[in-house]
C-alpha cells in the first residue's frame, strides 16, 4: 500500500491548515494562544458557532440552502428567555420556551420554503428582518440582564460555568483529566471494534498503520486539550453542549435514513422524489432543526454574556455558514460532514482568538476572515476541477 | 479518390493511468460524410476533442494534418478559425436567449461595445433558412423543441464558416421524424461540398448517410469501411465494434408462462401540468399480465413517459383521471411512495437527471428507494446495505472496482444497471422501464435484455417503453403503439413488423 502524500494532503487539507494557523499564532503571540485560559475561552466563546453550524450543515446539504435568519432568531429567542427570567419565571420553563420558540420559527420558515417553494435565501432574509424587529419589541430596545445562577452555570456563562472537580485536585482539575481519558478510551475502543467486525465480515478496511496513526494523533490531541483545560478550572459547560450536539448530528447524518435523505435531496432532488422520498418533508425537517439549533444557540449566547441585547447575534449566521464551507460542505448540496464543520468552526475560532490576542483591530479581523473563507472555497473548487 | 481534407496520424493520448487513444490513424476525404462508430468509451469523443483543440497541442502525440498543413491547435477557437466546428451531444444553448443571440454568442456582429442587432438577426435568419428552420431568429430557445434546437446548433456552426462539421450524437435526443430530417439535411450539405464527421450509436443512421465508416475499439481504429465499394449491414458494423459476431441481438426467452392480468389501466387521461388545456395522455387503456413483457412504442413526445409517470404515483401531470387496478383491486396511488408500496417501479429514461445521485456511491444509490430494507427504526445498517449492493452488483454484472465507487464515474451501461438494481431491490411486481437501453453500447444492451428476461422468468411483469423499433419487436410479448397521447394500436409480437407499426402511427395521424 502506498498512500500518496498528495492524497493525504487533499484529504486533511483543513486539518493541516488548522495546524499551520495554530503554529503561526503560537509564534506571533509568544505562545499565549495555547495558554489554558485562552483555550477555555476559545471553546466557550465559539460554542454558538459549533451549534449553529451543525444546524446549518443540514440546510446546506439539501442543496446549498442557507438560513440567514438565525442571528435574528438567536436575539429574539434570547430576548424572550431573558425577559422571562427577569420576571422570575422558572428557569426550565424559560429554557423550554426558548427551544420551542426556535422550533416554531423553523416551522414558519420551513413551511414557506418546503411547501410553498419560496427560495430559502428570500424566506430567511425576510425572517432576518422580522425576527430582529420582534427581538427589539420583546426587549423594548434595551438590554435585559440574566442573573439566574442555575441558568448561567448550566449553559456556560458567569464565573462558575465549569464542571466542578469531584476529586479536589486543587489547581489541577482531576475530573477534567479523567473525562478526557474516558473520551479517548471510548473512541479507541469503538474504532478498534468497528475495524475488527469489518474485517471479520470481509469488508475492505484502511491499512492498520494509517488507522493507528489517526488514533494516536486524535487521542493525543484530545488528551492535550483536556490537560490544558484541567489547568484552568476544568471543562467549560459550553463544551458539553457542543459535544452533545455534534455527536447527535454526526450520528444523524451518518447513520440514519433521515440523514441519508438530506444528502440524497441535495445530490439529486428529482431522483430522490421518484424514489418515494417526500423531498418537501426533508426541507421542512432541515429548517425546523435549524430553528431548534438557533434556539439552543440563543440560550448559550445570553448565558455567555449574562444578558440579552437587541444587537445580539448579528453576523452569527455568516459565521455558521463560513464554518460549513471551510469544512468542505458543497455550496451545491449533497456533500459535507460534521467532522468538517468541527474543523471549520475551530479554524475560524482560532483565527479570531489569535488576532484578538495580537491586538489586531476588529476591522482587519473581518478582512482576514473574509480572505480565509474565499481561499477555502477556491481550494475546494480547484481540487474538484482536477478530478 | 478525392482530396484528403483531414488526416490524423499516429494519435496517442494518455490520461493518468489510461491510454485513451493508442496510435490512431484517421482520414477524411473532402465532401464526404464519415461516420465514427464504436462502443461507449472506445475513444471517439476523445479523438474529436483532440482534433478540435479541447485537448491542446502537446497533450497528445501524433500529427493533425488539415488541408495539407500540420496544425497545432491550442484551443477551440484555433480549430474553428480553420473551419473545424464540433457540435456536442449536449446542446450548448442558453434557453433564455433568442435564437439569434445564441447563434452569435461569442461571435457577436457589430462592434465589441455596440452589438448590431439588425445585422445579427438578419444574418441569423439567413442561416436558419439554410438549415430549413422556419422560425424567426428572435424566438427564444426555450420556446422551441429539441429538434429545432439541434438545427439552431447546426446553423450556429454554419455561422462560423464551418468546412468540416463534426456532429457528436446529433440525434440522441430527437424523435424519428426530426432525426430523419436532420440526416437529410446532412445529405443536402454534402451536395454543397461540406465535409462531415458523425458520431452515433444508431447504426441505421450510419447506413443511411455515411460514405465511409471508421470503427473505433479500445482506443484504436480497427477498420474503415467504404460504403460505396462494400456491402454494409448493421450486423457487419456491430461485428467490427464488438470484435466478434453477435448472432442474436435479443436473447431468447425460454417458456415464461404468462399469467393473469395484474395491472389494468382504464380511461387514463392526463393533462399538462403547466398548459392546463393540453391533454398529454388521452384515454389510454392498457393491461399487463404476470410474466409478460409489454412494449410501448411511440415517438418521442407521444406521451409515453408522461403515461408511465402519471401511473407511478402521479409523479407527472395534472387533473389525472381514469382507474388503475392492481391484481384486480382498484387502487389510487397519490405519490411515488405509495406506488412503491403497491409494488410498482418506474425506471426513468433520464438516469442522470431523474434516476441516480451521481455524487453518491453505488451502495447508497442501490438502497435509495428502499431504505427500510436496510435500516432499523430509521438507523441504517451499513453492513446490510453493503451486502445488498454487492449482491446486485454481482447479479447484474455491474463493472466496478467496488460498490463504494461514485455512480458518476461509471459508464452509461453500468449506471443503467445500478438504476435497475435500485428498483429491483424494492421488490416490485411490475417494472416500467423507460428507454432502458438509451445511450448505452451494444454489449451492455444485450445484458440489459437478459436482465429483463430474468425478471419475467421470476414472475414479474415488465412494461418497456422504447423508441427503437427493433428492440420493441425483439423483446416484447405484446406491443402498444402510442401517438399523440393515445394508444393507436396493439399487436402481438409475432404480428409486429417495423412496417406495420409505422403504418399504424401514420394512419392515426391522418385520421384527424
Amino acid at each position: 500500500m502506498n498512500l500518496k502524500i498528495q492524497d493525504i494532503i487533499k484529504k486533511y487539507t483543513m486539518v493541516l491548515a488548522l495546524i499551520v494557523v495554530l503554529i503561526f499564532f503560537y509564534i506571533t503571540t509568544q505562545g499565549k494562544i495555547l495558554f489554558p485560559m485562552n483555550i477555555n475561552s476559545l471553546i466557550s466563546q465559539n460554542a454558538y458557532v459549533f451549534v449553529l453550524a451543525a444546524g446549518m450543515l443540514l440546510c446546506i446539504l439539501t442543496g446549498g440552502n442557507i438560513d440567514l435568519a438565525v442571528g435574528s432568531v438567536i436575539c429574539f429567542v434570547g430576548g424572550i428567555g431573558a425577559v422571562m427570567m427577569d420576571k422570575n419565571i422558572n428557569v426550565w420553563v424559560a429554557v423550554i420556551v426558548m427551544l420551542v420558540g426556535g422550533v416554531l420559527v423553523g416551522v414558519w420558515q420551513g413551511f414557506w420554503i418546503a411547501y410553498v417553494k419560496v427560495p430559502p435565501f428570500i424566506a430567511t432574509l425576510a425572517g432576518m428582518y422580522a425576527f430582529r424587529g420582534l427581538a427589539n419589541v420583546v426587549m423594548q430596545g434595551y438590554a435585559v440582564g440574566v442573573r439566574n445562577e442555575t441558568f448561567l452555570n448550566v449553559f456556560g456563562g458567569g464565573a462558575n460555568c465549569y464542571i466542578p472537580d469531584f476529586f479536589n485536585g486543587g489547581s489541577f482539575n482531576i475530573t477534567c483529566m479523567a473525562a478526557g481519558a474516558l473520551v479517548v478510551l471510548i473512541y479507541v475502543g469503538l474504532t478498534l471494534k468497528k475495524r475488527i467486525t469489518a474485517k471479520a465480515k470481509g469488508y475492505g478496511v484502511d491499512p492498520l498503520y494509517s488507522v493507528l496513526i489517526r488514533l494516536v494523533v486524535i487521542s493525543a490531541a484530545v488528551l492535550w486539550i483536556f490537560y490544558k483545560l484541567a489547568q484552568h478550572k476544568g471543562i467549560p459547560t459550553g463544551l458539553i453542549w457542543i459535544a452533545l450536539v455534534l455527536l447527535a448530528y454526526g450520528y444523524v447524518t451518518n447513520k440514519t435514513t433521515a440523514g441519508r435523505n438530506l444528502y440524497a435531496v441535495g445530490g439529486n432532488e428529482k431522483a430522490t422524489r421518484l424514489s418515494g422520498i417526500d423531498s418537501r418533508k426533508v426541507y421542512f425537517f432541515a429548517y425546523i432543526n435549524m430553528g431548534l439549533m438557533a434556539g439552543l444557540a440563543g440560550i448559550l449566547t445570553i448565558a455567555r454574556a449574562s444578558n440579552a441585547q437587541p444587537t445580539f447575534g448579528q453576523g452569527y449566521e455568516m459565521d455558521a455558514i463560513a464554518a460549513c464551507f471551510i469544512g468542505g460542505a458543497s455550496a451545491y448540496g449533497g456533500e459535507g460532514k460534521i467532522t468538517g464543520v468541527i474543523i471549520g468552526a475551530l479554524l475560524m475560532g482560532v483565527i479570531n482568538q489569535g488576532m484578538s490576542i495580537m491586538g489586531i483591530s476588529p476591522n482587519y479581523q473581518s478582512v482576514v476572515k473574509g480572505i480565509v473563507v474565499l481561499v477555502a472555497i477556491i481550494f475546494d473548487v480547484l481540487s474538484n476541477k482536477k478530478k | 479518390m478525392g482530396k484528403i481534407l483531414l488526416e490524423m496520424k499516429n494519435i496517442t493520448k494518455t490520461f493518468p493511468g489510461v491510454k485513451a487513444l493508442d496510435n490512431v490513424n484517421f482520414q477524411v476525404e473532402e465532401g464526404e460524410i464519415h461516420a465514427l462508430v464504436g462502443e461507449n468509451g472506445a475513444g471517439k469523443s476523445t479523438l474529436m476533442n483532440v482534433l478540435s483543440g479541447i485537448y491542446p497541442f502537446g497533450t497528445y502525440e501524433g500529427d493533425i494534418i488539415y488541408n495539407g498543413e500540420v496544425c497545432q491547435f491550442q484551443k477551440i477557437s484555433d480549430s474553428e478559425k480553420r473551419g473545424i466546428v464540433i457540435i456536442h451531444q449536449e446542446l450548448a444553448l442558453v434557453p433564455q436567449m433568442s435564437i439569434g443571440e445564441n447563434m452569435f454568442l461569442g461571435n457577436e456582429r457589430g462592434k465589441k461595445y455596440a452589438i448590431d442587432w439588425d445585422v445579427t438577426y438578419s444574418e441569423a435568419d439567413k442561416y436558419l433558412k439554410m438549415v430549413g428552420l422556419s422560425e424567426s431568429s428572435r424566438v427564444l430557445i426555450k420556446d422551441i423543441g429539441t429538434g429545432k434546437q439541434q438545427l439552431v446548433e447546426i446553423a450556429k456552426a454554419l455561422a462560423k464558416n464551418a468546412k468540416l462539421l463534426i456532429l457528436d450524437e446529433p440525434t440522441s435526443s430527437l424523435n424519428e421524424t426530426d432525426s430523419r430530417a436532420l440526416l437529410d439535411l446532412m445529405l443536402e450539405f454534402k451536395k454543397q461540398g461540406m465535409t462531415m464527421i458523425i458520431i452515433t450509436h444508431k447504426l441505421n443512421e450510419v447506413v443511411y448517410v455515411a460514405d465511409k465508416i471508421t470503427v473505433v475499439r479500445d482506443g484504436s481504429t480497427v477498420e474503415t469501411m467504404d460504403c460505396h465499394t462494400m456491402e454494409i449491414s448493421e450486423d457487419r458494423i456491430i461485428k467490427g465494434m464488438v470484435g466478434r459476431e453477435i448472432t442474436d441481438r435479443f436473447p431468447k426467452r425460454h417458456d415464461v408462462a404468462i399469467g393473469d392480468v395484474n395491472m389494468e389501466v382504464k380511461n387514463w387521461t392526463v393533462y399538462h401540468p403547466v398548459y392546463a388545456e393540453r391533454k398529454v395522455v388521452d384515454n389510454v387503456n392498457m393491461t399487463v399480465r404476470k410474466g409478460e413483457v409489454v412494449g410501448i412504442y411511440g415517438l418521442m413526445g407521444a406521451g409515453r413517459t408522461e403515461l408511465a409517470m402519471s401511473i407511478f404515483g402521479r409523479s407527472y401531470g395534472a387533473d389525472i383521471s381514469g382507474s388503475l387496478k392492481l391484481n384486480g383491486v382498484e387502487t389510487v396511488l397519490k405519490n411515488p411512495h405509495e406506488a412503491i408500496n403497491a409494488k410498482l417501479a418506474y425506471v426513468t429514461e433520464d438516469r442522470k437527471g431523474n434516476g441516480l445521485v451521481l455524487s453518491n456511491p453505488i451502495r447508497v444509490n442501490t438502497s435509495l428507494a428502499n431504505m427500510k430494507g436496510v435500516s432499523n427504526k430509521g438507523v441504517i445498517d451499513r453492513d446490510k446495505e453493503y451486502q445488498v449492493a454487492v449482491e446486485y452488483k454481482d447479479k447484474l454484472r455491474t463493472k466496478t472496482p467496488s460498490v463504494e465507487q461514485n455512480v458518476g464515474n461509471l459508464s452509461g451501461g453500468n449506471q443503467q444497471k445500478v438504476l435497475l438494481a435500485k428498483w429491483m431491490f424494492t421488490d416490485p411486481d411490475i417494472l416500467i422501464l423507460d428507454e432502458p437501453t438509451r445511450g448505452i453500447d451494444v454489449g451492455a444492451k444485450y445484458e440489459i435484455y437478459c436482465i429483463i428476461n430474468d425478471l419475467v422468468a421470476a414472475g414479474k411483469s415488465v412494461v418497456m417503453i422504447s423508441s427503437e423499433l427493433p428492440e420493441v419487436i425483439g423483446m416484447s410479448d405484446r406491443i402498444y403503439i402510442m401517438n399523440e397521447g393515445q394508444f393507436v394500436g396493439e399487436m402481438k409480437a409475432e404480428e409486429a413488423t417495423q412496417e406495420n407499426i409505422m403504418a399504424c402511427i401514420l394512419q392515426s395521424g391522418r385520421g384527424r
